[in-house]
């Protein structure tokens, strides 16, 4: 079965923080997605010049063919630029998906082993995913968010976080900023670390489903980390953004 | 040459309009001089006094070497083009490697005919198929170098498969053994909805494509 290019339309954009805004299409044949899947998008300039860049869906499975992506704007970027600037509601795009079956994660799959879900900026996208469709299903284990952003400002979906999190108490959400020292901050105010693992995850288990999302360097950090604190590779699933 | 609608307002920067590189950019590729990296987990570190590489296949001799032995084997410095499926290409990558025909020379393949496909397999157990012919005849490369230095843990190292003709994804990182089957057996990717023999020039990124 063939994925198909569809033309899907722009229902709502939502400006997240001052670099990143969500658009949220309306995808006619949409096959229900897993929690962690992106979609690609296709643009084509008037001379049929075209270009194509993936997208994590930050929607979960449950809102169906409301599909949302979350867009990070990447200075000089060919194409982030157009999705958070120009792109309005009511704007038509092509895109196709869902795609991809490894960084997937289900909140019926067996076993259940707690979650740990590390995100470096932008890389929150497909896990903001995996935490919507996990609060809207009867769940029997823990998670662990921990997310790093340059700065409170540019920590998308802080809100929404906090809420699921006051909400939910299986549920544990650490934030990270690297470049600012805000005052009255209950998170953390340097790079992940061993130690912040440490404290953040204590003794009881290492076993945990891992997902880590971000840019290379921050994924290859977090990885490398985490199998320090001793944390098995064959439970780590990661997504570099590039 | 469109299908698909206009995207109101785009214009694309259209980097890759040099008229002599753009036959060589796949559809839906874009350049760039970075090197991204793409792989499932976390990238292991195999260290060089451990490494081995293996060739197996039902009814052919197994054959094994260790670092130094590999080394050993006839070397080949090459430039050659690269297409991740997660959209990125890379002109004119620099090489150094042992081609697999050198590897399959030392092997009887004339003995084995119904041998048409290859499983390449990680450390970690990372697989991808690939059809035997499209690894043959100067086609297929295990490399070590990368622009004349050593080739880093996150791109594979210490050697990697490079079939450059195709996806990167089947050019296997952290390569250490080669399998010769009778049948195609669905590699990692290929089983979670990625295309079986993924060529960049006919856009084959998905299942069905
Ligand atoms: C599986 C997958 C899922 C993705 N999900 C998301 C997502 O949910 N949200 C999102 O915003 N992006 C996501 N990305 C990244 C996205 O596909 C684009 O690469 C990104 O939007 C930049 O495209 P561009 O055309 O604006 O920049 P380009 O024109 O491609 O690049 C412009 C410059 O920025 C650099 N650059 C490219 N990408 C990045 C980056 N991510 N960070 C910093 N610098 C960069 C380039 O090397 C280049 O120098 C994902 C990528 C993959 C492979």
């Amino acid at each position: 079965m063939k994925l198909k290019w569809q033309i899907a339309e722009v229902t709502e954009t939502i400006q997240e923080t001052a670099q990143t805004k969500s658009l949220i299409f309306d995808v006619p044949e949409w096959q229900e997605h897993f929690a962690g899947q992106h979609i690609d998008i296709r643009l084509t300039a008037e001379d049929g010049y075209q270009v194509e860049r993936s997208y994590s869906i930050s929607s979960p499975p449950e809102n169906g063919q409301k599909v949302a992506i979350t867009v990070e704007r990447v200075e000089d970027g060919e194409v982030s630029p157009y999705l958070t600037d120009i792109v309005e509601k009511g704007y038509k795009l092509e895109l196709r998906g869902p795609i991809g079956g490894y960084f997937v994660w289900k909140a019926n799959q067996t076993p259940t082993k707690p979650l740990l879900l590390i995100a470096g900026g932008s890389g929150i996208v497909p896990l903001m995913s995996m935490l919507r469709h996990r609060n809207l299903n009867p769940i029997n284990s823990g998670a662990v968010l921990i997310y790093s952003a340059k700065a409170t400002a540019d920590i998308i979906y802080y809100d929404e976080l906090n809420e699921l999190t006051k909400k939910d108490g299986t549920l544990k959400t650490v934030f990270v900023v690297t470049r600012e020292q805000p005052v009255n901050w209950q998170g953390y105010t340097r790079r992940i670390d061993l130690q912040m693992f440490e404290e953040v995850l204590g003794k009881m288990t290492t076993d945990y489903n891992v997902f880590i999302c971000g840019s290379t360097s921050f994924v290859e950090a977090a990885a490398d980390l985490l199998q320090e604190f001793g944390v098995s590779p064959q439970n780590i699933k990661t997504e570099r953004f590039g | 040459m469109t299908d698909g609608i206009i995207s109101k307002g785009f214009t694309g920067r259209r980097r890759n309009s040099g008229l002599d590189k753009r036959d060589r950019i796949p559809p839906g590729q874009y350049e760039t001089d970075q090197f991204p990296v793409l792989s499932a987990g976390p990238t292991p570190r195999v260290s060089l006094d451990r490494w081995t590489f293996k060739v197996s296949g039902k009814g052919i001799e197994t054959l094994e070497w260790n670092w130094k032995e590999f080394l050993a084997l006839p070397q080949e410095t090459f430039t050659v083009d690269i297409h991740c499926v997660t959209k990125w290409t890379k002109l004119d990558t620099g090489w150094k490697g042992v081609s697999l025909d050198t590897v399959f020379s030392k092997l009887n393949l004339l003995s084995a005919p119904n041998l048409q496909y290859i499983v390449a397999k990680d450390v970690t157990g990372y697989t991808a198929n690939l059809p035997l012919k499209d690894v043959i005849n100067g086609k297929a490369w295990i490399v070590h170098e990368f622009d004349g230095k050593t080739l880093s843990a996150d791109h594979g190292g210490p050697a990697r498969l490079l079939v450059p003709h195709l996806y990167l994804w089947k050019s296997v990182k952290w390569l250490n053994e080669i399998i010769l089957t009778e049948n195609d057996q669905p590699g990692f990717w290929e089983s979670v909805g990625y295309h079986n023999y993924g060529d960049p020039f006919l856009e084959q990124r998905y299942r069905g494509d």
